[in-house]
């Protein structure tokens, strides 16, 4: 899929033609400098290889300075892979939101959940604990319950959900709609929340 | 933040209106889209709170109905807000006038302010 790579900014609400306040995730998008593609013959797939986000030189390590050499563009921090572009890329292409998407389309947006630490079973699978906080309850308000059967089976099953490190993990959320692009400072408005922290990065994906 | 902030100052511009606080009278005169006809409705009241920054600004008008209290709270920045009038402004002590629901009749009165600063308006 033809994508592009971004930042997210923060959120905001934007009125529709109709009046209606939409909330919007506000996210700063491009432009993806090309540093590499990759071909049939010599890769055994096609795509083509985006980078964005400035980096210092001193920080960036000789194979991968050589690597930006070539493409003729400074380094970068972030590297994907995107494919099925409409237009040929060539090295050294620089791909804009504009090129992309249009207002009104729906797109997928990648980035990383928010790592929420070690959590109980009640934020982390949506148990609802057990019993009351009154009545005689003493200390199970948020407790996962019984883990199964006693001595048949005698263990605990694989994949048992319970308590653990939340969040922090890759999510995508599709078909979310292109409420706005501002081509000039790179920005793109898409309906709804997306996961991570404001200038967290984000694969945006036609 | 302040890049959300300043991008909302464009994309929801907010239109000039008269300068309004809590204790003000106001009539809000607003667009209703029934089907394909729009058509002009105003709501007077009292403004008991103004909340928020920005375009994210809303006001909360209060008015009695048929001895039922009513409040409409309007966003500033909404497109269906045609304009705002200010009847009367009120001589209120604080910024978010709640008690004003539990009173009703000549107790629910405000004091008109009849005198403004040299620096007013």
């Amino acid at each position: 899929m033809p994508g592009i790579i971004g930042k997210k900014i923060g959120m905001t609400s934007v009125y529709s033609a109709a009046g209606k306040n939409i909330p919007c995730t506000v996210i700063e998008a491009g432009p993806c400098v090309v540093t590499q593609v990759r071909t049939l013959e010599k890769d055994g797939y096609t795509a083509v290889q985006l980078a964005y986000g400035e980096k210092k030189e001193k920080n960036t390590s000789k194979p991968m300075q050589g690597h930006f050499k070539k493409a003729g563009t400074t380094p970068k921090r972030f590297i994907a892979e995107f494919h099925d572009f409409a237009t040929e890329m060539n090295l050294g292409d620089v791909v804009t939101i504009t090129e992309l998407f249009t207002e009104g389309e729906n797109v997928d947006v990648i980035g990383t959940s928010k790592g929420k630490g070690f959590q109980g079973v009640v934020k982390r699978h949506g148990f609802s604990g057990v019993g009351e906080s009154t009545h005689g309850q003493h200390n199970r308000l948020r407790a996962p319950g019984s883990l199964g059967a006693s001595s048949d089976p005698s263990r605990v099953f694989k994949g048992m959900r319970m308590a653990g490190r939340t969040g922090g993990n890759q999510r995508t959320l599709q078909n979310l709609e292109v409420l706005k692009v501002l081509a000039d400072e790179n920005l793109i408005l898409v309906k709804g929340a997306i996961p991570g922290y404001n200038g967290s990065t984000v694969y945006i994906i036609k | 933040m302040n890049r959300i902030k300043e991008l909302e100052s464009r994309i929801n511009p907010i239109a000039e209106y008269p300068k309004f606080s809590a204790g003000d009278t106001i009539s809000v005169t607003y667009k209703i889209i029934e089907g394909a006809k729009e058509r002009l409705q105003t709501f007077s009241g009292v403004v008991i709170q103004r909340r928020g920054t920005g375009s994210t600004e809303t006001f909360t008008v209060r008015k009695m109905s048929n001895s039922v209290g009513v409040e409409r709270i309007f966003p500033i920045a909404s497109p269906f807000i045609d304009k705002i009038e200010v009847n009367k402004r009120g001589k209120v002590r604080r910024a978010r006038i709640f008690y004003l629901r539990s009173l009703t009749g000549k107790a629910s009165r405000i004091q008109e302010r009849k005198y403004f600063g040299p620096v007013s308006k």
